[in-house]
C-alpha cells in the first residue's frame, strides 16, 4: 500500500475552500469594520490508551499517546445577526499517522435576516434524537480514527438556507464536495485486521468527491412531539469495504462509495421524566431498497435517595431489513445505557453502556467517567470491551482492540 | 405549541414601548396597592401586585456570574448569558434563553425554556461540539443548576399560578433596608416535582419586590435562604435584583450570583427564541 501518493488535505480540500474562503473573506472584512464580538476559545488534550490485548498486527503496540487541540474563534456583528466560525481541529498521534491530521471542522459565514438564516463554509449538522446509533444523521462524514463510535465528524463543505414558520422550520443543503471518512493505518488501534486502501478509493458517480449532493429537511414541535422528516441525495457517507488487493499483491478492503437516495424521520416525544425516540431511514442504493430504524425510551429517575444525584436510563433497539449483514453491525441489536450524574460542582458523570447482537450473541462493553478539576481541567476515562464477536460480524476486527482511554483536556 | 408567531413579537415590542411610556403612572398604582384582610387572598394580593409591577417588561438581555462556595470556602465559577421574552399569553409563563460561557468546558452550551404554569416547562438544550439540540425533560424542578445552590425551580419565573399563598405579618425588612416594612407571606408550589413544602417570602411594601426568601425541605424544614440586594429601577419601572446571595444551611455551601449588563427594549421576537436560534445563539 503506497500512501505516499495520497493527494493531501489541501488538495482535496481546494473546491471546498473556494467559496467558504472566499465568503470567509468578505465576512472577516465586515467584520473588522462593524466592531465585531470576538471570542477565542479552545482546549489542548493530551491522550493515553492502554490496549488489554496483544495485537493482531505486527506494527500494533499495547499503548499508544496522542495530542488533541481544537481552536474556536467567533466573530458576531450587526445585532448578532452575522457571524463567522473558524473552528480548526488537530491531532498528533504517535503510532498512526492517519490518526495524525488536522481537519476544518467549521468555517463558515452565517447571517440571520428575520426568519431566515443562510450559511455558506465549512459547517456541522447533527440530524435525530438517539443516543447509541446515529441511523438519520448523514450531512457530515464520520472522523473514524478520533473514535469507533461514530460521534465524531469531519467539517462539511455547504451552503444552506434555513427558514421557520408557523408551520415549521425548512433548511435546505446544497453539499458540493464530498469528505471521505478516515480510517486508522496498520500501526493504528482500533483497526481493522485488513488494511484498508485509500489509495484505490472508488466511486459509484463518474463526478466522485466532486458529486453536488443535495438535502432537505422539515423540523417542528408539536406539544410533546419533536418531530424532523429530511430527504438526502447524492453520495451516502458510509462506504461499502470491499476486499481487494494493493499494488503489492495483499489483501486490503477498499471503500466504495455509492449513490443513495434516502428519506428518514426522526421523532420524539417527551411526557414527564420519559422521552420516547424512534428515528430511520428508507434508502435506494446501488438497486436495492433498504430500511432501517432505531427506536427506545430514556427515563431520569431524578433527585435519587434525596440526594441531588439522577440516574439516566436508556434502553434502544436497532433494526435493519437486511437482517445480519456484512455491511452494518448493528442490524438487530440492543442498547442499554446507564448514567450516573451527582450535579455536583464539578460536572462528574458517569456512563456504563452495553450494546448486544441478538443474531450472534456478540456483546460491546463501554464505561465513561469524567469530571472537572479546578476551573479549567476536564478528565475523561473510557474503557470499550467486546465480547464473543464472531468472524462474520463487522466489528469483528475491532474485537482485539480493547482499550482503557484516558483524556485530561486544559481548556483556555 | 407554537414555536414561530411574527405578528405576535412585534406586538410584544409595541407593548414595550407602551410601557415605558405608561411608567410614572403605573409607579404610582403600585403604591396604593389596597390589600384584602382575609390570610389567604391577602397573600394572593400580594403576590399579584409583584407580578404586576414586572407586567410589560418586553425583553432583557443580561449576563450572570455565579460564584459557588463549599463548606471550606472553595470557590468556583458560573458565567452565562440570558435573554428574557415576555410571553403575552398569561396562560403560559416567558420564553428564556441561556448561554453558557464558564465553565470552559460547556462553553456555548445553551438552554431555551417555555416556562408553564403547572404543566412541566418545554425545554431544549444545545450541545456544541455535536451540534445537537435536544428535547429534555423538565420534571427535574428540585436539581442543582449547574452544581450551585440554586435549584431549577428558584429561577423559573415566578408566576402567581405557580403557587398558593397566606400573608403571615408585616415586620421590618431584613438588613440593608431594615427601616422599611415588609409583609411576610407564604406560598406553597402548586406545580409537580417542587423540592419544596412552602417558601416564606419577605416583600418590601414600598416597590413590592421580594427581599429575602427561606426554602423549606418537603421534610419542611428550613433548607435555603435566598437575599436580594442591589435593586436597580430600569426605563423608571422594571426593578431587578443584582446580588442574589443563596446560603445552604444545611450544608454550609453557598452561591452568590451576581447580574451585570441588564437591557431592555432589545426587539427580541419570538424568532429569537426558536430551537433553530438556539443553535446561533451566542
Amino acid at each position: 500500500m503506497d500512501r505516499g501518493n495520497r493527494p493531501g488535505w489541501g488538495f482535496e480540500m481546494r473546491f471546498g475552500t473556494i467559496g467558504a474562503g472566499m465568503a470567509l473573506a468578505v465576512a472577516m472584512t465586515a467584520a473588522a469594520a462593524e466592531a465585531a464580538e470576538i471570542s477565542v476559545t479552545g482546549y489542548v488534550e493530551p491522550e493515553l490508551q492502554v490496549f488489554t490485548q496483544s495485537a493482531s498486527g505486527a506494527e500494533q503496540r499495547r499503548w499508544n499517546t496522542s495530542v488533541a487541540a481544537e481552536v474556536t474563534y467567533e466573530a458576531f456583528w450587526d445585532n448578532s445577526n452575522q457571524w463567522i466560525v473558524v473552528n480548526p481541529f488537530l491531532r498528533w498521534d504517535l503510532r498512526d499517522g492517519e490518526r495524525t491530521h488536522v481537519d476544518m471542522r467549521e468555517a463558515k459565514y452565517a447571517r440571520v435576516v428575520d426568519n431566515w438564516e443562510f450559511r455558506i463554509g465549512l459547517d456541522k449538522v447533527f440530524w435525530g434524537v438517539t443516543e447509541a446509533v446515529h441511523l438519520v444523521d448523514i450531512i457530515n462524514q464520520t472522523d473514524f480514527v478520533e473514535s469507533i463510535d461514530g460521534e465524531e465528524k469531519l467539517g462539511q463543505p455547504m451552503a444552506s438556507v434555513s427558514s421557520t414558520w408557523e408551520i415549521g422550520t425548512f433548511t435546505g443543503y446544497l453539499l458540493p464536495y464530498f469528505r471521505e471518512r478516515t480510517f486508522a493505518s496498520l500501526s493504528g488501534r482500533p483497526a481493522f485486521d485488513i488494511p484498508v486502501d485509500e489509495t484505490q478509493t472508488k466511486y459509484e458517480s463518474g463526478a466522485k468527491r466532486q458529486h453536488l449532493d443535495f438535502a432537505l429537511r422539515y423540523s417542528n414541535t408539536f406539544d410533546i412531539w419533536d418531530v424532523g422528516f429530511s430527504y438526502f441525495r447524492g453520495t451516502n457517507r458510509n462506504p461499502v469495504m470491499i476486499p481487494g488487493l494493493d499494488s503489492g499483491g495483499r489483501l486490503v478492503l477498499i471503500p466504495f462509495y455509492a449513490q443513495t437516495d434516502r428519506v428518514s424521520t426522526d421523532i420524539q416525544a417527551t411526557s414527564g421524566a420519559w422521552l420516547y425516540k424512534l428515528e430511520g431511514f428508507w434508502q435506494d442504493q446501488l438497486d436495492e431498497q433498504n430500511l432501517q430504524a432505531t427506536g427506545g425510551i430514556e427515563y431520569t429517575l431524578f433527585g435519587i435517595f434525596d440526594t441531588p444525584s439522577d440516574i439516566g436510563l436508556v434502553a434502544e433497539y436497532v433494526w435493519d431489513d437486511r437482517g445480519a449483514n456484512s455491511q452494518n453491525p448493528f442490524a438487530n441489536d440492543v442498547f442499554l445505557g446507564l448514567r450516573w450524574t451527582p450535579n455536583d460542582a464539578a460536572s462528574t458523570a458517569i456512563l456504563a453502556g452495553t450494546t448486544v447482537d441478538l443474531d450472534t450473541q456478540a456483546f460491546g462493553l463501554s464505561l465513561e467517567a469524567e469530571r472537572r478539576f479546578g476551573e479549567d481541567y476536564f478528565v475523561s476515562l473510557e474503557t470499550r470491551f467486546f465480547g464473543n464477536v464472531p468472524r462474520s460480524d463487522p466489528i469483528f476486527s475491532n474485537s482485539d482492540d480493547d482499550f482503557i482511554q484516558l483524556r485530561i483536556a486544559r481548556h483556555f | 405549541m407554537r414555536i414561530q408567531d411574527l405578528p405576535r413579537g412585534r406586538v410584544v415590542a409595541a407593548v414595550a414601548l407602551a410601557a415605558l411610556i405608561l411608567a410614572p403612572a403605573t409607579v404610582r398604582a403600585a403604591d396604593s396597592v389596597s390589600l384584602p384582610d382575609d390570610p389567604t387572598a391577602k397573600g394572593l394580593a400580594i403576590a399579584e401586585a409583584t407580578d404586576r409591577s414586572n407586567q410589560g417588561f418586553g425583553d432583557t438581555k443580561a449576563s450572570m456570574k455565579m460564584i459557588l462556595e463549599n463548606a471550606y470556602g472553595e470557590t468556583s465559577e458560573r458565567e452565562l448569558r440570558s435573554m428574557t421574552l415576555e410571553n403575552p399569553n398569561t396562560e403560559e409563563g416567558d420564553w428564556t434563553l441561556n448561554v453558557f460561557d464558564k465553565p470552559r468546558d460547556v462553553d456555548g452550551t445553551a438552554l431555551l425554556t417555555y416556562a408553564k404554569i403547572l404543566d412541566p416547562d418545554d425545554q431544549w438544550m444545545y450541545l456544541p461540539a455535536v451540534k445537537r439540540v435536544k428535547r429534555i425533560s423538565s420534571v427535574n424542578k428540585s436539581g442543582p443548576f449547574m452544581g450551585s445552590e440554586f435549584a431549577f425551580e428558584d429561577f423559573s419565573s415566578t408566576e402567581v399560578g405557580k403557587y398558593s399563598y397566606k400573608w403571615l405579618r408585616d415586620e421590618a425588612c431584613p438588613a440593608p433596608v431594615a427601616d422599611r416594612t415588609c409583609h411576610v407571606t407564604e406560598r406553597y408550589p402548586e406545580y409537580e416535582h417542587s423540592g419544596y413544602t412552602r417558601q416564606v417570602v419577605w416583600t418590601d411594601t414600598t416597590d413590592y419586590q421580594p427581599r429575602r426568601i427561606q426554602y423549606f425541605d418537603r421534610k419542611d424544614e428550613l433548607l435555603k435562604t435566598l437575599t436580594f440586594d442591589d435593586y436597580r429601577l430600569y426605563l423608571d419601572k422594571f426593578w431587578r435584583a443584582h446580588d442574589l446571595f443563596m446560603e445552604n444551611v444545611v450544608t454550609g455551601k453557598s452561591t452568590r450570583l451576581t447580574w451585570q449588563e441588564y437591557s431592555f427594549g432589545n426587539g427580541l421576537t419570538e424568532n429569537d427564541f426558536s430551537t433553530n436560534a438556539l443553535k446561533r445563539a451566542r
